[in-house]
This record gives C-alpha cells, structure tokens and sequence, in this order.
C-alpha cells in the first residue's frame, strides 16, 4: 500500500504569542516549533498500516525552510521519503490554498491512502483534508479512529458526538483524516535518525508545480489577542493560603462542600 | 443577498446546535437587513420542516431524497449544490457539528471558497460581515471577512449564539412556506457506505450522576501523578474526570472523558485541575452549578468559565487542598 501523510508545522504548543506589527500574522521571532500534534496521528496511522500490510510511507509538507526539521523527524520514526513544498510565507497558507498545493504534488504520486491529521493546532480550520480529497476527487472520511485494510478497500471507524460511532467502508484511493490520540506515539530510533538522513526529500515550489494563487473568498482584518472576560474569584498567596481561601468560599459561599 | 441556515438532523431528530444557527441566521438578516431562510436535508423529514416553519424565516427547504437517509458527504455535497443553485443564498450557516466538519470543507471547496469555519461572534462593517474564529487553540483571535462571489460559508461554534434568542419584535411573523425539494443524486455518485452507528461496550460509569466532579487535564504531566488528583476526590467524594487528552494517553479510561466526545456533565460543583479549557471541553461541563480552575496560565480559558479559581503550580496547590480540606472537616 503506498501511503502519503500530509504534515504541517506549527508553533511548540507551550508558545507564547505576539501579533505580528502588520496585525495579519503573529510574530515569528524566537518560536519554536514542532509537528502538528494530529498529523503525528495521521504519521503512526502510516507507518503502522505500512508495517501490517507492506508499501511505502511519504511524508509532505507545505511550508518555510524551518519545515525542514518537522519532515526529519517525520523520516526518522519511519517515512521512506518526503515531498517539502516550499512556500515561505504562512499566512498564505489557508486550507484551500495548501491543499491546491499538496493536490498539484500528490497528483502524480497516484497513492492508495492519504492521511492527515483531523485539525491543525495553528489556524484550526480542520478543513484540509477534506479539501485535498474533493480537489483530487478521492472519497474521504474524516474523525476517523481506525482504518481497516479490506478487500477492494478500506473499513474506517469514525467518531461521532456523545459518544457514538460509525464504520464506513469505501475503495481505495481514498482520503482519511485522523482523529487524535488513536494510538501510542513512538519514538524516533537513533537508527532512524542516522538512517533520516540518507532519505530523499524532493523540494518544489508552487511555480514547480503549476499552480497560480487563487483570488482569496476569506480575507484577514487582523489577528489580535482575545479579550479576556474573566469573571472568577482568584485566590493568591500562598498553596495553603489559596486553597484555605477556597475550602471556606465553597463551603460558606457556593455550599457545595 | 439573504441568509440560509443548513440544519442538522440524524434519524428523524434535530441535532441542537440547529437552532443557534437558526438564531443567528436571524440575527445576521436583521443586521444585515436581508431575509433568513433555513434547510433541512434527510428522508421523510416533513414534520421536521414543519417545525422550521414558525421560526420566523423566510422560506423552508425540505431537501428529501433516499440518498439523504444515511449521511455522506458525496450525497451532502451533491444535493447542497443543487439547493444552493435553487435558493441562490448570499451566506450559507452551518452549525459546527462533526457532520459538518465532515463535509462543508468539500461542498465550499467545490465552489473554489474556504469556509469560515467554527466562527466564534459577528460584527457588521460598513454592511458586510464580520466573523471572528480562534486561531492557535484559542490564544489568537482572527477577524475575518469574505470576499469574491457569493456563496459564502460558515460555521458556528457550539454555544457561540443561544438557540432561544427571541425572533424580531413586533408583529408575530406568518409561518414560512416549505418548499420540498429533490435533488439528482444517483446511487453510483456514492463512494462511501456508513454503516450502522454504535456505542463502545456499555458505558458503566454515569458521571451525569455525580453531585461533584474533579477533572485533570493535560497539567498532570503524567500517569503517575493521577494518584494526586484521586486523593482530591477522594476528601471532596466527587468522582473522577478527565479531559480527552488524558483519556487518550490511557491514563483514565475513556469512560471518564468530560466533553463533546464524552459525557455532558451539570454536577453541583466542577473541579477542573490543569485543564485548560478547549472548547471541546467546556461543551461538556458548562452547565456545572460552582466551577473551580486551578490553572498555572492566568489566561487559560478555564478561568473565563470558573466562578473560583487559583493560579499556581497544581502540584503544590492539591495537596494544600485536600490538607485544607481535611483539615475543615
């Protein structure tokens, strides 16, 4: 089975952010950054489907330089190559965007699955995978749990609200967006590593592969930190302090102790 | 232009998130001066369009068709097209269920347009909309407008508009009319096949019952501090909860899981320990009488929805807590 997962980088989750002086993009200075926690998902989906059933494992990514490091590590716990689409400026990249991008670069790839993760942890559209997979007029499911090699095609289980589920079986090719935390994450190996280094990365720009800017049907006023409308009581001080504060204001106050 | 809110409904009952978008739907024609139609996709949903058509709207479709019983998101796509061809809306509002995070993307994408999706509030500029969405889980705002041809598209977050706003002032509005309509769809236009929905094994534990709950989330840092947090419930006789992030680690078990994935909780006093406050979570535990957060961020949004709260280091304030409450016994 040749399988494509679609990264992304995004900024480490602990990072503090300032809004960029033009107000449509934060201030890049002194991030860190790391792979998009659900696409990690969608990366161990691949490689262990890759290890039950055989094939191939590619990883791409659409971004600056820095990705660079994220499509590493993806190569290192075990992707055999990686497609890194060079685009330098991030805040160009909306769903449709990139996936007008991944689309033009998986085309010629003709892959049985491609997977991505459900959501990114930056502009949280949750829309890309869908996109890639109506652009490239594969079927698609999407908060997808587990994906089942069958005959002819695939069984996914997807997670719906309250706690329900349901299983949909489709053909391959197909598209599946991963929902987080369906399996345990591993490791990069310091063979891996060693190994990461030796393995292809084909590097191509928008221009490479054809594919114009669309007019944008979203446009951006501006980014700003959101106002906080906070409304609970805090204690300070001191653990003990605080939480002798709190032990009395539940008690004596809330009357739920 | 005119405003077209799409409903959402599974075996003949509403999903209520509906109703706020059927709420805002309104909000944005009054502002916009325009009018607020609605739609409901299924089979045999009549009574369900008849519902609709009191709600202070322009007009109804009841999109009924064989291939809608089941959902996909080819049959979704298809008959949404044909009825966006028919209805010619200049803004199309969903509710941001997983339904629709499933197939808007497509549908939007298939009309060359991003949707604004899991929009937050809305603002009118000089007569055109604005939409603000978070950006980077919650720490960013983004305001947003849209741009080119109509149709436009978007979606709200669960909560962001109250499904029991009243409709205009005045007159009492005459029912909508319901136009039915069929769409072409043709089974081989159908690439997926859902199957029938379930539940995991039977969920044995019923925190809907709990009097107090305390929950721990990512701030736990790992499995063998959870131990901490049990000896907080265990002074306070709450029972257990968790955050998904937890569950998933296998920390907890999913049964534990408080959110629009797990269970919806409304106990008499929510404890919630390093847990930020995704939205996902929040769904599942606003309705608690006394939230407390402990939080080492001032600016988790947990505190935004706490009445108590305390900012520090949640391994050295538990344990003064469960001291603190030993001690008032």
């Amino acid at each position: 089975m040749k399988i494509v997962v679609a990264i992304k980088q995004v900024p480490a989750r602990d990072s503090q952010l300032r809004i960029a002086s033009s107000g449509k993009w934060i201030d890049e200075a002194d991030l860190s950054y790391e792979i998009n926690e659900p696409d990690a998902y969608a990366l161990e989906a691949g490689l262990e489907l890759k290890e039950a059933h055989g094939g191939e494992v590619v990883a791409v990514c659409a971004g600056p330089a820095r990705v660079a490091q994220t499509i590493r590590e993806a190569l290192a716990k075990g992707a055999d190559r990686a497609i890194h689409i060079q685009e330098e400026d991030p805040a160009a990249l909306d769903p449709l965007a990139t996936a007008r991008l991944l689309a033009a670069a998986l085309r010629s790839e003709a892959a049985d699955l491609i997977l991505t993760g459900l959501q990114s942890d930056d502009l949280g559209y949750g829309q890309t995978g869908a996109i890639l997979a109506e652009l490239l007029g594969l079927p698609h499911a999407t908060l997808v749990m587990h994906v089942e090699k069958r005959d002819g095609g695939i069984r996914v289980k997807r997670e719906l609200e309250d706690g329900w589920f349901q299983h949909v079986e489709m053909p391959l090719p197909a598209l599946i967006a991963i929902q987080s935390g369906i399996s345990k994450l591993r490791y990069a190996t310091l063979m891996g590593i060693k190994k990461a280094k030796t393995k292809e990365v084909r590097r191509v720009t928008a221009a490479d592969l054809g594919v114009a800017p669309l007019a944008a049907s979203v446009t951006v006023d501006r980014l700003y930190l959101p106002q906080h409308t906070r409304r609970a009581q805090l204690f300070e001080g001191n653990p003990q302090e605080a939480a002798a504060q709190l032990v009395e204001k539940l008690r004596f106050e809330a009357r739920v102790i | 232009m005119s405003i077209l809110a799409v409903t959402e409904q599974r075996g003949g009952a509403w999903n209520r998130m509906s109703f706020e978008t059927l709420a805002a739907a309104r909000q944005f024609a009054r502002e916009l001066d325009t009018t607020a139609s609605a739609a409901v996709l299924g089979q045999s949903i009549g009574h369900l369009a008849a519902e609709l058509a009191p709600q202070h709207l322009e007009k109804v479709y009841a999109v009924e068709h064989p291939l809608l019983q089941d959902y996909t998101p080819d049959a979704y796509t298809i008959a949404l097209r044909q009825l966006l061809q028919r209805a010619k809306p200049s803004i199309v509002l969903f509710p941001h269920t997983y339904q629709v995070r499933d197939f808007l993307p497509k549908l939007a994408a298939s009309l060359g347009k991003v949707a604004v999706s899991d929009a937050i509030s809305h603002r009118v500029d000089h007569g055109q909309l604005v939409l603000a969405r978070q950006l980077f889980q919650g720490k960013v705002n983004v305001d947003a407008r849209f741009a080119g041809d109509a149709p436009h598209f978007a979606s709200l977050q669960a909560g962001a508009y109250r499904a029991d706003q009243p409709g205009p002032e005045g007159a009492p509005h005459p029912a909508a009319a319901v136009e039915k309509f069929a769409p072409r769809i043709s089974p081989g236009d159908i690439r997926t096949r859902p199957l029938e929905l379930f539940r995991e094994s039977q969920q044995s534990l019923d925190l809907g019952a709990a009097e107090i709950i305390v929950s721990v989330g990512r701030g736990i840092q790992e499995a063998a501090n959870i131990p901490l947090i049990e000896k907080l419930a265990e002074a306070l006789g709450a029972e257990l909860g968790a955050s998904r992030p937890i569950c998933d680690a296998g920390w907890l078990p999913h049964e534990r899981q408080v959110g629009s994935s797990g269970q919806t909780v409304a106990p008499k006093m929510y404890m919630a320990i390093g847990i930020s406050g995704a939205i996902q979570h929040l769904v599942g535990m606003k309705a608690s009488r006394t939230v407390v957060a402990i939080n080492k961020d001032p600016d988790a949004p947990i505190f935004e929805m706490a009445d108590y709260g305390i900012v520090g280091d949640l391994f050295e304030v538990v344990p003064a807590l469960v001291e603190a409450l030993q001690k008032s016994k």
